[in-house]
């Protein structure tokens, strides 16, 4: 290390400006999230229908957002969108609405496996006592899935903060980006800002996603 | 009393697709009467107890609780299975709640009684299954036979007039089968009316007032337990009961 | 929707140098995946000291911080000391470093599922820690480990898609190229999905018929 590099973070506000940006990512994952969550809901109970259209359009559905990398969907957002249908969608809405897609294509799949998962005895031992299909849902099905489900959501949730990373290649100022800047501007003073700089977004990113994980964890073998 | 109809089956038909499961079963059951079903595996006995509560729909005839009609899906059924308890083989207590929520939930719930009085009703029972100081413990924490006395007690809650119990012994260890067993034992001789769907011979033979031979859908014979383990007609019968004999081979 | 089908033959042979390089990558960094994986797996299972905490540290440093941001560090960063290594090796070190963590918790989980008791019977035969792992532990883990490893597998090859962002010239890159230069973007974005497709499709299928057989067949019960 021929220069210290690390003293480009406490230049100025260079350090207050990765902040900055590692909260733009934030943001968009924290409100794609919070929708996901209900739609998925919505999705995962529509999946578990009998009904064969439904089942047909939500399976096409899972699948093709699925399959598709995050970042292609974030180009057809995008690039396509906007001149498929003239709209010119931002680069933070269209992250945003790829991200809700995304999340509440995951989101549905861990609700309707929650569904799934409870076993038909529970249903039978419920109506036995009595219950109407709507009081066995409240009282017994939905606590139940409930339990399952949180350590998943909070589990989606780290995931979509990763995720959330790719929106620097359409274009959006986030904390890789502020990075870039920070590293150009000084590019000759401090040659070896770049290993610092990412560095310090790689711990950022860790330090965002880490404890949410490990809560999901300690959740899942509490209530697993 | 004596002689009350409290269930009464006519005709009734069940086909699963083109399979008939239940071929033209009539069945009286008067109060306080207990009443076990034999037969081999899958001759419908465990589907039979399902369609007395309304789990499973018929195809053909009816079933009456006290002159009133259970059908499957109907507005009617969750009042009608309020008297009808039901207890199955794989206990199914609600994973999420303690023994004492697991019990009182039902009547709180769907009979609308005060949760005050639904506890006192919970304690009284779980008293006399040896439960009582289990009530804060979940279904995972205790063992098989603690489970079953505490689904038998969960179903007992509701005040049904009308017990059914399918194969409840079958999951459990050995030793663990007395103790569900008595419970049933006490019930019975407390004058519960009672369908027995079980495995165990000897207490069929002790617990029953009659015993109901299924075969293929058909009941073949309708007796007294001791004439019906003693003297069965129908060949199929005899050798169901020889399967339960053990005997050294004679050593020639 | 009128498609300029012209454009699209002629920037064909791009798409597929593209997808040859996406393969490429995807193909090392999950070869490298499976074998760092498998070392965790190891490490962790028989909680080995030491190792058995840089592995715990390695795994979550892995699962929770993004592809992109991993190889940034790998491109730019780590150069500034010497390190230089080309964009297509960052690529694979990069794919690995995020798929080691995850193959490592597949197979573990494969591992873990083996009844102490198979355990104790292999003891108990006296065959000794090497021939306890490959005859009696690994056949029966593969089989619990195989869903999670396909699940890995494609999760990876589309985590390949950020290479773009150091500069390797993989689908992604190609695409916005082309919307960059000639605003064909309906053509490039088809032919992105397509390619993507012709990658993922079969591997998603083999992956869902392999789990299927395996749920079903198990080993017995």
């Amino acid at each position: 290390m021929q220069d210290s590099g690390i003293n480009v973070l406490f230049m100025g506000s260079n350090f207050l400006r990765l902040l900055e940006g590692l909260c733009v990512t934030l943001r968009i994952s924290l409100i794609s999230v919070i929708l996901s969550i209900p739609l998925g809901i919505f999705f995962g109970i529509f999946m578990t229908l009998k009904n064969p259209f439904s089942k047909a359009i939500s399976r096409i559905y899972l699948e093709f957002i699925r399959i598709m990398p995050q970042l292609v969907l974030l180009f057809i957002a995008y690039f396509g969108v906007t001149r498929a249908f003239g709209w010119s969608l931002s680069a933070d809405v269209s992250a945003t609405v790829v991200f809700v897609l995304w999340g509440t294509a995951e989101m549905g799949d861990l609700v309707r496996g929650a569904l799934i998962s409870i076993p038909k005895n529970q249903y039978d031992s419920a109506f036995a006592l009595g219950m109407t299909k709507a009081q066995t849902f409240i009282h017994i099905v939905v606590p139940q899935t409930f339990r399952r489900l949180i350590p998943l959501t909070i589990n989606l949730t780290t995931r979509m903060i990763k995720t959330t990373s790719l929106v620097v290649l359409i274009g959006i100022t986030e904390v890789l980006k502020v990075g870039k800047q920070i590293i150009d501007a000084n590019r000759f003073e401090y040659p070896s800002a770049a290993l610092w700089v990412y560095g310090v977004i790689f711990l950022l990113y860790f330090l965002a996603c880490w404890p949410i994980s490990v809560m999901a964890k300690k959740l899942e073998k509490r209530w697993g | 009393m004596e002689n009350k109809v409290q269930l009464k089956i006519n005709n009734l038909r069940k086909r699963f697709g083109t399979e008939v499961v239940l071929d033209g079963i009539n069945l009286t059951v008067n109060k306080g009467e207990v009443v076990v079903v034999l037969g081999p595996s899958g001759c419908g006995k465990s589907t039979l107890l399902r369609c007395m509560n309304g789990l499973e729909a018929i195809s053909e005839g009816e079933i009456l609780l006290d002159g009133e009609k259970i059908t499957a899906g109907s507005k009617e059924i969750t009042k009608l299975r309020q008297k009808i308890g039901m207890v199955f083989q794989s206990y199914d207590l609600f994973p999420h709640k303690n023994i004492l929520d697991n019990v009182t939930l039902a009547p709180i719930k769907v009979q609308k009684i005060p949760r005050k009085e639904a506890e006192e009703r919970a304690e009284k029972l779980l008293r006399r299954v040896g439960l009582w100081k289990k009530r804060k413990a979940f279904p995972r924490e205790l063992s098989g036979g603690q489970k079953q006395r505490a689904a038998i007690v969960r179903a007992l809650c509701m005040n049904p007039e009308v017990m059914l119990f399918d194969e409840v012994t079958a999951a459990l260890d050995p030793q663990m089968v007395r103790e569900v067993l008595n419970v049933m034992l006490e019930l019975a001789e407390g004058g519960m009316t009672m369908v027995i769907v079980t495995h165990e011979m000897q207490f069929a033979r002790a617990v029953a007032d009659k015993i109901i031979f299924l075969e293929k859908g058909k009941i073949t014979e309708e007796a007294e337990p001791e004439e019906f383990f003693t003297n069965p007609k129908t060949e199929t019968a005899k050798e169901f009961l020889q399967s339960f004999v053990y005997e050294k081979h004679k050593i020639q | 929707m009128q498609l300029n089908w012209g454009f699209m033959e002629k920037y064909l042979p791009m798409y597929i140098d593209a997808a040859i390089l996406t393969v490429k990558i995807a193909f090392g960094g999950i070869l490298f995946s499976l074998i760092t994986g498998f070392i965790c797996a190891i490490v962790r299972y028989y909680k080995i000291p030491i190792l058995n905490g840089i592995a715990i540290v390695y795994i979550e440093l892995s699962r929770n911080t993004p592809l992109l941001v991993q190889l940034f560090f790998l491109y730019f960063g780590l150069p500034k000391i010497g390190v230089v290594l080309s964009a297509e090796a960052c690529a694979i070190i990069g794919v690995t470093f995020l798929g080691g963590s995850y193959m490592a918790e597949s197979i573990r989980s494969g591992f873990e599922s083996i009844d102490k008791v198979q355990l104790e019977s292999a003891a108990s035969l006296d065959l000794g820690p090497w021939l306890t792992m490959k005859e009696v532990v690994f056949p029966q883990a593969i089989a619990v480990s195989v869903p999670g490893i396909c699940a890995n597998v494609i999760f990876l090859i589309k985590e390949t898609s950020v290479v773009s962002g150091i500069a390797l010239a993989d689908l992604m890159y190609v695409t916005k190229d082309l919307i960059g230069l000639y605003y064909e973007t309906d053509e490039a974005l088809l032919m992105l999905v397509i390619f993507y497709l012709i990658i993922l499709l079969p591997i998603s299928i083999i992956a869902s018929v392999l789990e299927r057989r395996l749920r079903y067949a198990g080993f017995g019960d």
